[in-house]
């Protein structure tokens, strides 16, 4: 028996499409399934980033204080880690708020934007990095797959490799946006 | 009557006449040469530095747009080195402003996008400027988006030489360049501008375009341009 592959997946600052466009991969997802074993992530019900794994694929881009922290966890315990999207590779549409300083941009949103709040929320949510930045800004990138989302053709393409030990040439199967 | 002479690219002997640049050469031989700021029927300028080429016996790297032949002169088209340095003048251009090309209303029908996947770049490795830019939406029927412009200048270009109204220039230098509309005002006070929209067809991006397009849906249409050029006489 071949051994599994483990696969953690991590929804950092994206809106999920990413996932989405994972789950969308028709049949191929059954003999990906089969090969690797998901230890972290949104699809499965892990608390904790798993010591030893193989390969992370990282959606969304580096914008809070916890996300921050996740990235330098996931670069320790990945042999391979890989930026899957838009979000992760170039910043996109979380990284619009960059020109503008994060405090101005939650009042605008929290208090200037409402009738009546409660003000910007601060318990229990992490506080903002000053900008939101690819994830190859913070720590070391072995792949990337841009796109938003990624076509599942090219997700497929690149687990179905990973999974055999390969690195996949994303060169021509990929494009921003 | 200008001289013939002969070239040769990427080692294929090519004919060639006086006074016309690399580019023409390699395009009349059916060589691909990678462009962003020319355009067919306007003068070129050689800013985006996309078709840099190596010349045998000149250390540096030229633009084949405005370079002009010289007899027996040797080119390389597609080095591994000009594959690099060709991936990071489009690193350079992603980093310097905003393009999310996922909320753009040229996603899709966006040159340097093309350009990008053309030449294989999935990530930029420089730091992202994200400048603080304006958005001038003062035009009845078009918006200039400077988080999107490259500086190519075709709009500058194409606005002086076929329109003949010269609207646009470059103010500032440097990495504060700018396209400026009549001496840097709102484009809608421009006493200049003809609304020809011919700047917002020739643009490769979605810096200039249309209004009440949404994302994916400016489709440009310079052909039309590079025809009514073509038509006058001029190269194209």
């Amino acid at each position: 028996m071949i051994k599994k592959v483990r696969l953690a997946t991590v929804w950092l600052d994206g809106c999920s499409g990413c996932h989405m466009s994972l789950l969308d991969i028709d049949e191929a997802i059954l003999a990906i399934a089969k090969r690797v074993d998901v230890v972290y992530g949104p699809l499965v019900d892990a608390q904790e980033f798993p010591k030893q794994v193989d390969v992370t694929l990282i959606e969304g881009a580096v914008s809070s204080q916890d996300d921050l922290e996740k990235v330098h966890t996931i670069r320790r315990w990945s042999k391979l880690v890989v930026a899957l999207g838009d979000c992760a590779v170039t910043g996109n549409v979380p990284a619009m708020r960059n020109s503008h300083p994060a405090r101005k941009m939650l009042e605008r949103i929290y208090v200037e934007g409402v009738q009546t709040g409660r003000g910007v929320p601060v318990d229990g949510v992490p506080a903002l990095l000053r900008q939101a930045v690819p994830v190859h800004e913070v720590i070391k990138v072995d792949l990337h797959i841009p796109g938003c989302p990624p076509s599942p053709a090219a997700i497929a393409y690149a687990l179905g490799e990973l999974v055999e030990g390969r690195m996949p040439e994303m060169a021509s199967k990929v494009k921003f946006g | 009557m200008p001289e013939n002479i002969s070239i040769r690219i990427d080692g294929e002997y090519v004919p060639a006449q006086e006074g016309q640049t690399i580019l023409e050469v390699a395009r009349a031989g059916g060589k691909y040469i990678p462009t962003l700021c020319w355009l067919a029927g306007i003068s070129s300028v050689g800013a985006c530095r996309l078709c840099i080429v190596e010349v045998s016996g000149v250390g540096r790297l030229l633009p084949a747009c405005t370079t002009p032949v010289q007899d027996g002169m040797s080119v390389t088209t597609n080095s591994e080195k000009l594959k690099q340095y060709r991936k990071i003048a489009i690193e350079f251009l992603f980093s310097e402003r905003n393009h999310q090309c996922a909320v753009c209303v040229s996603n899709n029908h966006c040159e340097l996008q093309a350009m990008a996947q053309r030449l294989g770049v999935t990530s930029v490795r420089y730091p992202y400027a994200y400048p603080k830019l304006a958005v001038d939406v003062s035009h009845p029927r078009f918006v200039l988006d400077h988080n999107r412009c490259i500086l190519c200048t075709r709009c500058v270009r194409v606005c002086a030489e076929v329109e003949g109204a010269h609207v646009w220039d470059v103010s500032s230098r440097g990495i504060r360049s700018m396209v400026v509309c009549d001496m840097n005002r709102p484009w809608a006070q421009s006493s200049s501008c003809t609304n020809c929209g011919k700047c917002v067809q020739v643009c490769p991006t979605g810096a200039l375009a249309e209004k009440g397009f949404a994302v994916d849906e400016m489709v440009k249409q310079d052909r039309n341009v590079s025809r009514l050029t073509g038509r006058r006489g001029g190269h194209s």
